[in-house]
């Protein structure tokens, strides 16, 4: 590289071969995220050989029916859904990280995932539909709804009380006990049948993947991160503080109401799709941050993957650990995630970083 | 070709902060201090004149234009207020700052930096001695570099008025000197009028072309450093006796003290 691409020795030359090294640090996470996916499409139960998989990926129709079905229409959209739901989580995450200014803030901390599992146990216990006519989607469609009307509380009552990361926070954690009373309210008058199922609505699970559901959460990141990268120069300008990002001329409030209505939706579809995955979201662009730094046009591209390679990983993790039975993925995340993540705040500690 | 402030009102809710505030005309290549006790309204100042906050009354003039018909951003291109440093630990280098404070001049969304700003903020950094730090961390750098570094965001913007908060407290003696030099150059070279908000009057009449004293959300004096100094405003603005002196070596030195009654 160096040979071919001569660069001088001044600090433009040190930055653009950092920026080279960023952006394959970037390229390599796409290749593990296919090589994470062909791992996550290859195990499960059935033992298929792993040939027997790949060519019924590539060629379909040489398949016999039973593969076509295990592979395209049972493995593939949760492979792809774990991944998916692991690049929204992540954005989402890191977008929640640099508008907070805090490195422990997840798409969960401002109360989105609590006001959903309100909006699925009111479904459950009441089965009433926010939006008539959900029919067998009525669980989703009313995680979406509660948790996209959270956002929106949060959204106003910041508007009114001052947009700062301070009342962000406060007003989240209001919401979050209050949605957590309310859910606790609703499992006391449920009985024995709609208790199990709110408990396993929350634990999130992949095996509510569908082809559809896999198509939505596609299009919303091939829209979400353009919008984030769009705001990279100003959301960087943000990680030096309130008052050096407005004079530098970012329009601070504004950019924090952006993102959090981008990392609102993120999360709300997320998690009314599949339920609540906990730390993806802390320790994806954690990675993210170790990896590439702060400078946001390659830190939230590289938190997405990242946490999109975590969450294919666990998907796997969840069907190694008993041959044939497939662990909800939030017990596995959450069981691996709390002591990678201590492991990692650790070993920050320790670097003085 | 100068900066003038008439008639400021300003605000925090019921407290008023700035009462009919007006300086004379601070003109280009010049550096100007402004001094006053804590609360009296230096920061206020600084962000109503960069536009970040609004005033009830007066006007904030640059070279005769009131700064109040531009818009946001063409504001922030003309003023540029630097606040105290708040010692952010962020993974960003001393390039990544300036390059970031050089792109957010510009509207648009381009990822890339062009050839032009990459040129620009590696005549800054030239300019002010931070070559050896271009690609450090700012979380590993020293006050003084840190400082030097946001100057650098301010200096690659090529404002028409800098506004510094206090770039001084926290260093050492040497760098003290080295970043008051570094700002008085930056003015006179680039022919823009500064301000620089400092609690150590010494330093101020060291560096500075002219003093203002800042009271009470008013200026109570201002002028050449030796008379405004001098000035008994001086005294009762702090409540101190101030005494004048000129060192060996030709520099004034002030030295406040109690007055025992």
């Amino acid at each position: 590289m160096a040979a071919t691409l001569p660069m001088p020795a001044t600090a433009t030359g040190d930055y653009r071969r950092r920026n080279a090294r960023r952006l394959k640090l970037v390229l390599a996470g796409i290749v593990a995220l296919a090589v994470a996916l062909a791992l996550d499409v290859s195990i499960g139960p059935g033992n298929l050989p792993l040939g027997d998989v790949l060519r019924t990926l590539v060629d379909p129709q040489s398949a016999t029916p039973r593969l076509s079905v295990i592979v395209w229409d049972l493995r593939l959209p949760i492979a792809l859904m774990a991944m998916a739901v692991g690049a929204m989580l992540g954005l989402s995450g890191a977008g929640m990280q640099t508008i907070l200014a805090n490195p422990l803030a997840d798409p969960f901390t401002l109360g989105v995932s609590a006001a959903a599992t309100v909006g699925a146990s009111v479904a459950i216990v009441f089965g009433w539909s926010v939006i008539p006519g959900a029919g067998p989607f009525i669980v989703t469609v009313n995680a979406f709804v509660f948790a996209l009307a959270a956002s929106l509380v949060l959204f106003f009552m910041t508007k009114l009380r001052g947009v700062s990361a301070e009342t962000m926070i406060l007003v989240g954690i209001a919401l979050l006990f209050t949605c957590n009373a309310i859910t606790a309210l609703l499992q006391y008058r449920s009985n024995e049948v709609q208790l199990t199922q709110i408990v396993f609505w929350t634990l999130g699970s992949l095996a509510r993947a569908s082809w559809e559901k896999v198509g939505v959460a596609a299009l919303l990141i091939a829209l979400a991160l353009p919008f984030f990268l769009m705001r990279g120069w100003a959301l960087t300008a943000l990680r030096l503080g309130d008052e050096r990002a407005e004079s530098l001329g970012v329009r601070v409030d504004r950019l924090r109401l952006e993102i959090l209505i981008a990392t609102s939706l993120l999360a709300a579809v997320s998690v009314s799709f599949v339920g609540g995955i906990g730390f993806i979201g802390l320790v994806g662009p954690h990675i993210a941050r170790l990896l590439v730094g702060e400078d946001q046009r390659f830190f939230l591209p590289t938190a997405t993957i990242a946490s999109a390679v975590l969450l294919s990983l666990a998907s796997t993790v969840s069907k190694v650990i008993t041959p044939g039975v497939i662990y909800p993925i939030g017990i596995i995340t959450a069981l691996i995630g709390v002591p990678f993540f201590i492991s990692l705040v650790m070993s920050i500690r320790r670097r003085g970083v | 070709m100068s900066l003038q402030v008439r008639d400021l009102d300003f605000r925090y809710g019921a407290t008023p902060v700035l009462q009919g505030l007006g300086t004379e005309a601070l003109p280009r290549g010049e550096l100007a201090a402004l001094v006053g006790p804590n609360g009296s309204g230096k920061s206020t100042l600084f962000r109503c004149a960069a536009g970040l906050l609004r005033p009830e009354r007066g006007t904030v003039a640059l070279d005769g234009h009131d700064l109040s018909q531009l818009s946001q951003r063409e504001r922030a291109r003309k003023v540029f207020y630097l606040a105290q440093d708040t010692g952010a630990r962020v993974a960003l280098s001393v390039f990544d700052i300036i390059l970031l404070a050089r792109k957010s001049l510009h509207r648009g969304y381009a990822l890339a930096a062009s050839p032009e700003d990459t040129r620009a903020v590696e005549a800054v950094i030239e300019e002010l001695g931070l070559s050896a730090f271009a690609s450090r961390d700012i979380a590993t750098l020293s006050g003084g570099q840190r400082q030097l570094a946001a100057i650098g965001q301010a200096l690659v913007r090529e404002p028409d008025v800098l506004l510094l908060d206090e770039p001084t407290s926290a260093l050492d003696v040497r760098r003290q000197l080295d970043v008051m030099a570094t700002i008085r150059e930056a003015t006179r070279r680039r022919d823009i009028v500064t301000v620089v908000a400092i609690h150590d009057l010494s330093l101020a009449a060291r560096f500075a072309d002219r003093v203002l004293v800042m009271n009470a959300g008013r200026i109570a004096q201002a002028g050449a450093p030796a008379e405004v100094l001098a000035h008994e405003a001086v005294s009762e603005t702090y409540a101190v006796g101030v005494h004048l002196e000129h060192s060996a070596r030709g520099t004034l030195l002030v030295e406040p003290y109690i007055q025992v009654h």
